[in-house]
């Protein structure tokens, strides 16, 4: 795909809505026959040298165009494949009317974060995948793109919406995410001021009720558990481990995808709602649950502490210096900015010719981060073949666009170092496709005697986390399954009484979407809770 | 939560203590265990530091450490009255304190820092104690006093031979391995190579060797993988399988090369402070010689 001009997007996008106009009614065939509308981005060429946001978002006649693509399905397929159960085709039919207010206030009525899950969720396995103008089309890639009207009508209660007028002719424009200075220096570090003072403002909050609730992390799960809980009227404290709350979506996705201040605005509602938030406070290390909820008045607690133990393969040389945990090699460069390193302390390793192991989001953003930093070459190792890669579609293709290299059907046997223990090498087997496995996708099978080496100095380790044994060690009282995730009821429940939890330390790794709804059904369980509980 | 600095020493020309506001960590932390600690939230680094000794009721926690990183550069330069921005702790296991016999204390330069409150609880469990604390020089060897106060016998050695005996600690360790009544329990912290030699020391006794490693970390609990050594043939990860291991069983030639993976930048960032410091201080004396003239 050849990378096309914001300007020359919009123009197309300002006559298909003139054509519509012409109509005297729209049929169902002039919606499917309306082009998808691509989303404007930075130049492959020049993005992958910079950390702002690679996707400028719709511009507004974009969103409405696609909005008129949706047929208003009266059987909503498309909410069945949402994990939250958005009203999509209602949003959407808002949206193409320009009421934006009303299509983001459907959104929120079931999801607490459009602007991030409108950026993040894998969309094509989820509502688009069952969309009927992708069926029809047959084609799951051209149906409607509803996580990009999503974020349109979020970006636009922030004021984010679309390229500004001003950078319309510039070479590279900066993304509208990207605020510039007084002196017109990017600046990346302010937060929004005000993002949420359009359609809906801070959430109301009810009257106090004297009870208080412990929320341990601050990921996407524990964001949903603050909101829901704080808007009862009980006081929340979110505790943090690191410096900056956020989880993964501070430490772990990179700015060039989701742009903190966005996460930040997020946050900085959660504080004007009154919710209170420790951050370097680490629950069972610090202070143990069990004292929060006997000594400490908490009434509940909700865990959603994460995925937070990053797997290694367990072959030779993975010890070796130049090889990283794709956890490490993001948190340098997204939490303590490493990438910036004329201000950062942390350093992070100059990476030359990378191998990053594994097909997933984290794999594209630890490779994508690599050539941002300067690396030469980056490839992607992946076991399957491209259609398997669980990474969603749009990250591998913009991943492909800025010239990452994807070596399909190989599996690292071994890494090589030299008499300094430094990487310099990569050996990998080539493997076909056998028959499907449970997951129902095709086993990949080793070629037997097909070893080769790939010179390098940099291996990235993506292949998913384990669940981290800080909680459950400190809280005997938790029950976990063998993996080490918190089991949980329905709701949420743990075994230990007034605690919750939800997220990646229920789930294993999942998305940010799937840890809203968890949070979502937590919270509404812990309000319950309270509820029948007096004050003590 | 105000990290206050209570109280701030210097050591020698390197070396500082401090006495940090922590109540939290005060209250939970066990001896082995260690924080990690930021000067500055927006670019800082975070850096772990053993806890060298804390007072639960008057909610303070004390650090020893050496200025040679940028972190620690920075670090130094607070005073008392002034805040540390986070501390995050207590992190990693405690040390398993059992009654054994006789134990062996091995510190080596700051290394005795975090050392000391584990030869205090090893003491008050009832073990009779034996401290050796090396330095390269004289004006290195740290807490000696207070090692004094509980130790039965507390040898000094410095590598120069300018304060207690001419020796590396493996000497008089080796020495005490030799003896009839041979240790039961050594616990060696100190820099990766003294611990290695030290380790090396005991293995032909079957002296079970305790070591704390202090390698590069991120987190601090478990997220980054920064931290793994090979122990015993297998990958684990300082913050949360340790920082304790069994001395005989670590790589420590592996471990001394990952520490060693970001050198290049820590010159640079080490260079930098020097600079910005005598930066200041030509610019003091120039002041002050124009002042003059």
């Amino acid at each position: 795909m050849s990378h096309r001009k914001p300007s020359e997007l919009r123009e197309e996008a300002k006559r298909i809505l003139e054509e519509l106009k012409g109509l005297e009614k729209i049929r169902a065939k002039d919606r499917i026959a309306i082009p998808q509308q691509e989303m404007p981005s930075q130049d492959p060429h020049e993005r992958n040298a910079n950390m702002y946001e690679v996707t400028y978002g719709y511009f507004e006649d974009q969103a409405r165009a696609e909005a008129e693509r949706c047929l208003q399905c009266r059987n909503a397929p498309c909410v069945e494949g949402c994990p939250v159960r958005i009203d999509i085709p209602r949003f959407i039919g808002h949206a193409a009317k320009g009421d934006y207010a009303a299509s983001l206030a459907v959104i929120k009525e079931a999801s607490l974060l459009p602007a991030i899950c409108g950026r993040v969720c894998p969309q094509e396995n989820q509502c688009q995948e069952y969309c009927t103008v992708g069926k029809s089309l047959k084609d799951t890639f051209k149906s409607v793109s509803i996580g990009r009207i999503e974020r349109f009508v979020a970006d636009w209660e922030a004021g984010l919406h679309g390229l500004p007028e001003d950078r319309l002719d510039e070479p590279n424009p900066l993304p509208p995410s990207a605020r510039v200075d007084d002196a017109g220096e990017p600046d990346t570090d302010r937060a929004i001021d005000g993002v949420h003072a359009g359609a809906g403002g801070v959430p109301q909050v009810k009257p106090p009720t004297g009870k208080k609730v412990a929320v341990i992390g601050s990921g996407p799960a524990s964001i949903t558990v603050a909101a829901d809980v704080r808007r009862e009227g009980h006081d929340v404290t979110i505790f943090e481990a690191f410096h900056k709350p956020g989880g993964v979506m501070i430490y772990g996705i990179p700015e060039f995808r989701l742009p903190k201040k966005i996460v930040e605005a997020e946050i900085h509602t959660l504080e004007q709602m009154g919710v209170e938030i420790r951050t370097n406070f680490l629950v069972g290390q610090t202070r143990k649950l069990k004292d929060l909820l006997e000594k400490d008045g908490y009434d509940a607690a909700f865990i959603g502490t994460g995925a937070g133990l990053p797997r290694f393969m367990s072959i030779e040389g993975e010890n070796l210096v130049g090889v990283f945990s794709a956890n490490e090699f993001l948190t340098r460069s997204n939490l303590m900015k490493a990438y910036d390193r004329d201000r950062a302390q942390t350093p992070i390793f100059q990476p030359r010719r990378v191998a990053v192991l594994g097909g997933g989001n984290v794999a594209m953003d630890a490779a994508r981060t690599a050539l941002r930093i300067g690396a030469e070459k980056v490839s992607v190792i992946y076991r399957r073949s491209r259609v398997e890669m669980p990474a969603r579609a749009e990250e591998v293709d913009h991943a492909e666009e800025e010239g990452i290299e994807f070596l399909l059907l190989k599996n690292p046997t071994r890494i090589l170092g030299d008499e300094d223990e430094q990487v310099v090498g990569i050996e990998v087997l080539d493997y076909e496709l056998g028959e499907p496995d449970e997951s129902g996708r095709r086993r990949p099978v080793p070629i037997p005697g097909s070893e080769s080496v790939i010179d390098l100095d940099t291996v990235i380790v993506s292949i998913g986390n384990d669940s981290n044994p800080l909680i459950t060690r400190t809280t005997p009282e938790l029950e976990a399954n063998k993996w080490g995730n918190i089991t949980t009821d329905e709701n949420g429940r743990t075994s230990m009484d007034r605690v919750y939890a939800g997220g990646d330390i229920v789930l294993g790794a999942a998305t940010v979407i799937l840890a809203m709804g968890e949070g979502r059904k937590a919270a509404a369980a812990i309000n319950r809770l309270l509820a029948g509980r007096s004050r003590r | 939560m105000e990290h206050t600095i209570l109280e701030k020493r210097q050591l020698s020309e390197q070396v500082y203590m401090m006495r940090i506001r922590a109540p939290l960590i005060a209250q939970a932390r066990e001896p082995g265990q260690f924080i990690i600690l930021q000067v500055d939230t927006d670019f800082g680094e975070r850096i772990p530091l053993t806890i060298a000794d804390a007072d639960a009721e008057s909610g303070w926690i004390r650090i020893i450490f050496q200025a040679v990183g940028g972190t620690t550069m920075k670090l130094a330069t607070l005073e008392e009255g002034e805040a540390v921005a986070a501390v995050l702790g207590p992190l990693g296991h405690p040390t398993h304190i059992e009654r054994v016999g006789h134990a062996v204390c091995v510190g080596g330069g700051i290394g005795v820092a975090p050392l000391y409150p584990i030869a205090q609880a090893l003491k008050a469990a009832g073990n009779r104690l034996t401290v050796i604390v090396g330095a390269r020089s004289k004006e290195l060897v740290v807490l000696e006093e207070e090692m004094r106060e509980i130790a039965d016998e507390l040898i000094v050695v410095t590598d120069d031979g300018s304060y207690g005996r001419k020796a590396l600690v493996t000497e008089p360790l080796r020495e005490l391995c030799e003896a009839d009544a041979r240790p039961d329990l050594v616990v060696a912290i100190g820099p990766p190579v003294m611990m290695k030699f030290a380790a090396e020391t005991t293995r032909p006794f079957e002296v079970r060797t305790m070591v704390s490693l202090n390698t590069i970390m991120v987190d601090g609990t478990g997220m980054c993988g920064g931290c793994r050594v090979n122990v015993g043939g297998e990958t684990k990860f300082v913050c949360v399988d340790g920082p304790e291991f069994d001395g005989h069983q670590v790589d420590f030639d592996n471990m001394m090369r990952r520490l060693a993976s970001y050198k290049a930048q820590e010159d640079r960032a080490r260079h930098e402070c020097l600079a910005e410091a005598q930066a200041a201080e030509l610019e003091k004396e120039t002041h002050e010689s124009q002042k003059t003239v």
